[in-house]
């Protein structure tokens, strides 16, 4: 493992959009996927792919980078592209492979589900490639804040969160520590069958299993050690400020989504 | 004056139908001093840290850190005048940069926002990590790691730093940059010092060594006084120094050294004057 080692997609920047508020960022994302089904015309999703593309290209990260980044998903894209082809039967026959008919109807609902289903994702990976974990966290943290008036442990949701982070590269090392010690014990887990390497699993799993109760307990005690007792009467170092890009970004947001409300039918 | 911390008949075991971790042990800790405790494993002396900041209480016994009995409604207030740095330099390191753990015990504490800032940026430089403000654990060493959570601790000010064995997974070189920053920290700030260690090399720097064993206060001194029981501390599974093995080497041969020498320099220093002073 290298030591350059970073959680998550984060790619490092100084964009416009690397600096953003993680809160304003959240927000934007989750109307931009609510909107997205509003869309009913070529115009509206017009409107929106230029977001999208406007926002991918202020990140000023490289574009086959992102692209890479959605390669997992292009498959599903397809997928359901093809499954659209073959289930839908609206509008007139446009053409027949053997007996399948496909339908026009079926080709736009095929095109509209695939391209929203691009959009959703480049978007929603913009924001994982321009904010670190700890500071989606922290927006994450300050959001759901009022609900605290309902009891709802928003602390230790963030604390569980940034922990979780926090020891993701630990637990790593120490894989890869068990699994070589193991493979000196003459655990084979690159060959066999598809069951002989899942039951070679287990003598990784355990060891490390026990070993994160032990990290679990002691780290436990040093928090209480240092004064850790719960959310009540804590301070926070991390502070998040709305800046006037922010601002700025939001009128932009609002104004794109008047037009397009405008643009649709 | 009263003392820091005392100790008062302490009785203390794990589970019921167990064997006392700890019998009757007393004593204290004054304002500013380094004491060492030394003790093999399961000689207790890992029960007592854990008693001095509340995180276990005794069955029996009364423990005081300066007027107040630690018990379950002051831990509080007792954890922030005593700190304490663990074993396992990773199983301590809450936050995921260097300063996120600096500032956990802070917000802990609820210190404001800007106090916190310039605490967290004297603490750092205290330990020399200042050059490592947003590394992320992993890419710290286990000797620096250890470093970031004597920052932590001393961030909150406490008046009393425990360290747990906080060398013992440590190589050579990590140890000896954290005995030079708990000397440091020592000429500093104004903190009294507890070291739990089973190695005896830590103990010299201490101004007072209590060595424990099976659960009972063996013996209680200074270093010098500790090292001349050569032979008692064996019995009881403690690995003395080189230079102790050298002196007593050295008288079985019938060479006396005047003073007994507790580090390589005063070994030196005994030796070579040896002749002139005869």
């Amino acid at each position: 493992m290298s030591n350059s080692f970073i959680i998550g997609q984060y790619v490092p920047g100084s964009s416009i959009v690397h600096r953003l508020d993680p809160r304003t960022k959240i927000t934007i994302i989750f109307f931009f996927v609510i909107i997205i089904f509003f869309a009913n015309n070529l115009l509206s999703y017009g409107v929106l792919a230029f977001f999208a593309l406007l926002s991918m290209f202020t990140t000023k990260i490289k574009i086959s980078y992102i692209l890479k980044g959605l390669k997992p998903v292009w498959f599903i894209v397809i997928f359901t592209f093809i499954l659209h082809l073959l289930v839908t039967k609206d509008g007139e026959v446009l053409f027949s492979i053997f007996s399948f008919e496909v339908y026009s109807g079926a080709l736009y609902k095929g095109l509209e589900i695939s391209l929203r289903f691009t959009l959703l994702i480049l978007m929603t990976s913009l924001l994982t490639l321009t904010t670190t974990p700890i500071s989606i966290t922290d927006g994450v943290e300050s959001m759901l804040n009022p609900l605290r008036k309902i009891h709802f442990p928003v602390h230790e949701l963030a604390l569980m969160m940034s922990i979780s982070l926090r020891f993701i590269p630990t637990l790593m090392q120490e894989t890869e520590k068990i699994s070589k010690a193991q493979a000196s014990r003459g655990v084979d887990f690159r060959t066999g069958k598809m069951k002989e390497r899942i039951k070679a699993v287990v003598p990784l799993l355990v060891p490390l299993f026990v070993s994160a109760f032990k990290r679990a307990e002691e780290l436990a005690m040093a928090m209480e050690a240092r004064g850790y007792n719960g959310g009540e009467g804590r301070t926070k170092f991390r502070e998040l400020k709305l800046q006037r890009v922010d601002a700025f970004i939001f009128i932009f947001s609002a104004l794109i989504l008047v037009v397009f409300f405008f643009t649709r039918v | 004056m009263s003392s820091f911390i005392e100790f008062k008949h302490i009785h203390f075991k794990y589970q019921q139908g167990e064997d006392w971790a700890l019998k009757d042990v007393s004593f204290h800790i004054e304002d500013n001093e380094w004491v060492a405790i030394i003790g093999h494993n399961g000689s207790g002396k890992s029960t007592i840290a854990k008693l001095m900041n509340g995180l276990l209480f005794p069955q029996e016994g009364e423990i005081r850190v300066q007027d107040l009995v630690v018990n379950e409604e002051t831990i509080w207030d007792v954890r922030k005048k005593v700190g304490m740095v663990f074993q396992n330099p990773d199983n301590q390191f809450v936050g995921t940069t260097v300063v996120d753990d600096v500032a956990f015990g802070l917000e802990n504490h609820g210190i404001p926002r800007e106090e916190m800032i310039t605490r967290i940026d004297n603490s750092l430089r205290a330990v020399n990590m200042e050059d490592y403000y947003n590394h992320e654990p992993h890419r710290l060493s286990g000797g620096q790691k250890q470093r970031v959570a004597i920052a932590s601790v001393l961030a909150v000010a406490p008046e009393l730093v425990i360290f747990d064995e906080a060398t013992a997974m440590l190589d050579p070189k990590g140890r000896a940059t954290i005995m030079e920053t708990v000397q440091q920290v020592r000429e500093t700030k104004n903190v009294s010092i507890v070291t739990i260690t089973h190695d005896l090399n830590e103990v010299t720097f201490a101004d007072r060594v209590i060595v424990m064993n099976e659960g009972k206060v063996w013996f209680e001194g200074t270093p010098r006084e500790v090292f001349k029981q050569h032979e008692e501390l064996q019995k009881i599974g403690l690995d003395t120094p080189f230079v102790t093995q050298v002196s007593r080497v050295l008288e079985s041969k019938g060479i006396n050294l005047v003073k007994e020498p507790i580090n390589h320099k005063e070994l030196m220093d005994e030796l070579w004057t040896l002749y002139s002073i005869k």
